[in-house]
């Protein structure tokens, strides 16, 4: 059954007045005759819908933050929120000097009741003391969480002050969990402090190699990261950073002496490659290495971007080595997935990257959103003039950049990139609506209640999104794919990880539990005996 | 693998690394899935309440459903009061739980949010119940938060109705799984007593797989059993740090004499939960339980040379541990580390002292061991360093100290995140002691068949 706006109007009419007038103008039905169609996101939650988001903590330390390997991350707070963002997501990493990479530590201020009273600072900086003596880390970041604002703890300067005093780089990032209204407040106050604090602090003032690159929004969930590297390597650029998987404060640094930028997440790291470019006149490109169609056309858009014959021949080398090695893979899963559809709900930009390689499987996303993305994430970034910070976001800080005296230089002139902007994403992004078919649905902070009617009303043979729904759907009967964590498996960018995914899909839909699920006595009668009275 | 940890130990006063704990509202969270029909709230802001549903999901692969108030930065300041109240209001109208069980965070607890004042002026449907326990996370750890939880459990719906006490015995399981709470029914039934079991999660965190999406599993604690909890003759409280709070409460409030004992865990833990059931309710022990316990004992003296005299080293959530501890030294090992992240003498508790209990315990077996609540993985390690173990039982964040230090692992406790099926099943009564006697030999019997030279491999063993 596909939906319209009367079975839609029906679904939202078992919700209060109220919570029925917000809740419509987060949903939108694809309709490709309208000229734009706007929805309503990165406003406050609906306290009590039961909604999949998290909060600027997390989205600051756990995401941003948290994938720096050398790096120790302090969280100051009471126990919990260091302990939930402790290697629970999948951002891998590896490291020459074992002694150099932190992920496996968990360091909290573990504030009690007397750090609530008369406050936590001396324990942040005792905590930060014993942190450089045990790890001798080159940096430290301190991430603040909820209670932390209110008591009126100074976390930045008790940043400074320890950075001066061991001579290193201590970082305060203020991302206390009720700012903003989720994950996305967290990942701008981490771009921040990022672009503030170290990017730009190394002394390089060329790139050390050709087509010098920076791969941003990308943590290496499952070797994501590295399944990227290792084509782009072998095609020939130079990858001075990822931001910021198995990504490294000391390389991390010299960021600003890429030519071109790539951006795979455009919801979290979308910050710095503004301020890159502005600092330092580097542009961005939007890439997008889930699935090998989308692959392919990242890696001929960064190709056409630097516009050297060898560059383009060696990246359509590699690109016939690698299909003719993946495709014939690939081909078998097909006939598994095809003619079947999906629903694919995650954070702020897996929602969108993973519908090219459904369809590369033969399944149809019929319904796509995010928790915390802003509009442009939906609609695109022509729309970001339009969109007003309301009150709940206001007091997130903009960071102000200028062009950098000594380093600013144009890496292309201004008529090549507009040239290159007819046919490319150069600094750009089109967001969701525009790739997804008429008739499907856009939904932004899917809760509970819409995931089961949802499913109801378009029965979709596999929901792809996190652990909270997984095992909700499953009792459905349906098939769930989470894509924050892959299922422990990985990596699902480039050939290979396009390969991976197509076999767990399969293996999902494959699998013969699913033909257990009614006991056969449910639907056998019982032999029909007569039992006839009068009879011993 | 854990490549800074050094093995000189030098004293610590900042926070925790590596902790052996976590924050009060997921205990809370936990307890309250243990009501039937009831949705647990979290009144702070949402990333707490994603933090603590993904947690729990992840232990028992299970749906775990709960609501928050989802603070902004303006409700922090001027207080969630409005927030609750909408929560409230939307949570009755969308969901239709019979109950909404509130814990509070860090966030609306340094604020000071008022929340009985906030639940009396709130739109609640006829019929239907809001009770709430304040769940600080700057005070003792996830075994607090179930604590309290429990506490406002009895707080809000035991009441003392009949003159006379009824012949049922009431039984707070404390922080285990529905493997182990199904284990302990399992042997009241057996022993033919009426009980009241809260709060209770068999039926709820172990649920079937229907085809069907059931928002609240038949299983749980009724309300009208909570409240007839009350009326009980005794409460037996099993684990005093999860526990015995709301024993105590129930005695205050109601009259219903409380006995504090350990979580049954080993054979003398289950002995004397088996002689607390027959002191209270004059019942012979059933053959069943006298079989099941020399079946144990059958096993422990068949076995005895798989784990006797190895060197342990445990940690995990104090009652759990407590009965951990006195099984290990009961089998003839020695426990030489023993740890909880969760603190003693949490302010207003009534619960027991861990190091004294566990040092009592070993030095009735002559163990000199290493002890500390309030402690740390990173502590543990170190320990482990200066003193090298056979067997490291945790929960799962053990197994990295078991890779570096190349130790036989057993997981027992909370949280289990990489292995599946260890919720169904009990580590309680004579039953359970069963199952932690193959983990153990196993894990031990591995290792010495993975180390032997070939022509020391054996076929029996």
């Amino acid at each position: 059954m596909s939906l319209n706006e009367k079975n839609l109007n029906a679904m939202l009419d078992q919700y209060p007045a109220k919570v029925k007038r917000n809740r419509k103008k987060h949903i939108v039905i694809k309709d490709s005759s309208l000229a734009m169609q706007e929805i309503e996101a990165n406003t406050r939650t609906i306290p009590g819908i039961i909604t999949n988001r998290g909060c600027a903590f997390a989205g600051c330390k756990g995401v941003v933050l948290g994938p720096l390997k050398d790096v120790v991350h302090v969280v100051h707070g009471p126990i919990g929120c260091a302990y939930y963002s402790w290697l629970t997501r999948r951002n891998k990493a590896k490291s020459d000097d074992p002694e150099k990479n932190f992920l496996t530590y968990c360091v909290s201020t573990d504030m009690q009741e007397s750090d609530i009273v008369f406050g936590g600072e001396k324990k942040l900086v005792r905590t930060i003391d014993e942190v450089v003596e045990i790890f001798k880390p080159s940096a430290i970041t301190v991430s603040a969480t909820c209670p932390v604002g209110l008591i009126g703890d100074d976390i930045q300067s008790v940043a400074r002050e320890a950075g001066k005093r061991h001579g290193i780089n201590v970082m305060a990032f203020s991302c206390e969990g009720y700012k903003g209204v989720s994950q996305s407040a967290g990942h701008h106050i981490a771009n921040n402090g990022l672009m503030e604090w170290v990017i730009g602090q190394g002394d390089l003032e060329e790139p050390p190699g050709k087509y010098a690159i920076n791969i941003l929004g990308e943590y290496n969930i499952g070797g994501d990261g590295w399944e990227v590297e290792r084509v782009l390597k072998d095609i020939g650029y130079t990858i001075l950073t990822v931001m910021t998987g198995n990504g490294s404060y000391e390389e991390l640094k010299n960021a600003h002496v890429s030519q071109l930028n790539l951006v795979q997440c455009h919801r979290s790291i979308n910050y710095i490659a503004e301020m890159l470019e502005k600092k330092y006149g580097t542009p961005w490109l939007k890439v997008n290495f889930i699935g090998i169609r989308s692959t392919i056309e990242s890696l001929r858009n960064m190709a056409l971007y630097f516009g050297d014959p060898d560059l383009l021949a060696r990246t359509e080398e590699v690109i016939a080595r690698e299909l003719a090695r993946v495709e014939p893979v690939i081909e078998q899963y097909k006939k598994i997935c095809f003619g079947k559809t999906a629903f694919s709900f995650v954070g702020g930009s897996r929602g969108h990257h993973y519908q090219g390689l459904y369809e590369e499987l033969g399944i149809e996303t019929v319904l796509a959103g995010y928790e915390f993305a802003h509009r442009d994430d939906y609609e695109g970034r022509e729309v970001i003039p339009q969109i007003k910070t309301d009150a709940d976001s206001k007091n997130i800080p903009e960071l102000h950049v200028t062009p950098d005296e000594k380093r600013y230089r144009l890496k292309i002139s201004e008529k090549r990139m507009a040239e290159l902007q007819e046919r490319i994403p150069l600094s750009n992004y089109k967001g969701i609506i525009t790739d997804m078919k008429d008739g499907s649905i856009i939904v932004d902070d899917l809760n509970h209640f819409e995931t089961e009617e949802f499913i109801k009303l378009l029965k979709p043979d596999i929901f792809s999104s996190g652990i909270k729904d997984k095992y909700v759907v499953q009792k459905m009967g349906i098939p769930s794919k989470q894509l924050h964590n892959y299922d422990y498996s990985g990596p699902y960018a480039g050939f290979n990880g396009a390969v991976n995914f197509a076999r767990d899909i399969s293996m999902c839909f494959a699998s013969p539990t699913w033909n257990f699920i009614d006991p056969p006595w449910r639907n056998t009668p019982l032999l029909e005996g007569t039992i006839e009275e009068g009879e011993a | 693998m854990l490549d800074c940890t050094s093995k000189e130990i030098r004293k610590r006063a900042g926070g925790a690394i590596n902790p052996a704990k976590t924050c009060q509202p997921i205990g809370a969270m936990y307890a309250a899935l243990g009501i039937h029909k009831c949705l647990p709230h979290s009144h702070g802001s949402q990333g707490c309440c994603s933090y603590h549903r993904m947690h729990l999901t992840r232990h028992f692969r299970e749906p775990v459903m709960a609501s928050t108030s989802s603070f902004t930065e303006g409700a922090s300041v001027f207080g969630g009061s409005a927030n609750l109240k909408t929560a409230i209001k939307n949570v009755f109208a969308i969901y239709n739980p019979d109950v909404m069980a509130v814990h509070t965070t860090c966030l609306s607890e340094t604020i000071g949010d008022d929340i009985p004042s906030i639940i009396k002026t709130s739109e609640v449907p006829e019929g239907k119940l809001v009770i709430h326990a304040n769940t600080p996370s700057y005070q003792g750890s996830h075994i607090t938060g179930f604590s309290n939880m429990v506490k406002g459990m009895v707080n809000y719906l035991s009441r003392a109705t009949t003159e006379v006490k009824k012949e049922q015995v009431n039984i707070i399981p404390g922080f285990v799984n529905p493997g182990d709470m199904r284990e302990i029914k399992g042997i009241v039934e057996a022993m033919g007593i009426k009980y009241i079991m809260f709060p209770d999660t068999s039926g709820v965190m172990d649920s079937p797989l229907t085809g069907r999406s059931v928002m609240y599993p038949g299983g749980g604690a009724k309300v009208e059993d909570i409240a007839d909890a009350g009326n009980s003759k005794i409460t037996l409280a099993l684990g005093s740090y999860a526990s015995s709070d709301a024993a105590h409460l129930l005695e205050r409030n109601c009259g219903v004499p409380e006995m504090v004992l350990k979580t049954p865990i080993g054979i003398k833990a289950t002995d004397q939960f088996l002689m607390a059931l027959r002191q209270g309710f004059v019942k012979k022990i059933p053959y069943q339980m006298e079989e099941e316990r020399g079946q144990l004992v059958d096993i422990l003296t068949d076995t005895h040379y798989h784990f006797h005299g190895k060197k342990a080293a445990l940690f995990g959530d104090p009652d759990v541990v407590i009965g951990l501890t006195e099984f290990l030294l009961s089998m003839g090992m020695k426990p030489v580390h023993v740890l909880t992240g969760t603190p003693g003498g949490v302010i207003g508790a009534t619960v027991g002292d861990f190091e004294k209990e566990i040092k009592e315990l070993l030095s009735i077996s002559g163990i000199d061991g290493r002890v500390k609540a309030g402690g740390d993985l990173f502590d543990l390690h170190q320990w482990i360093k200066n003193e090298p173990v056979d067997l490291l039982i945790g929960n799962t964040y053990g197994k990295y100290i078991a890779r570096a230090e190349d130790i036989p692992f057993v997981r027992v406790g909370f949280p289990i995140l990489d292995r599946s099926v260890h919720s169904y099943l009990p580590i309680v009564g004579y039953r359970g002691a069963m199952r932690l006697v193959e983990m153990i030999s196993g894990a031990l019997l591995d290792r010495a068949d993975r180390d032997a030279a070939e022509e020391d491999f054996e076929l029996v063993m």
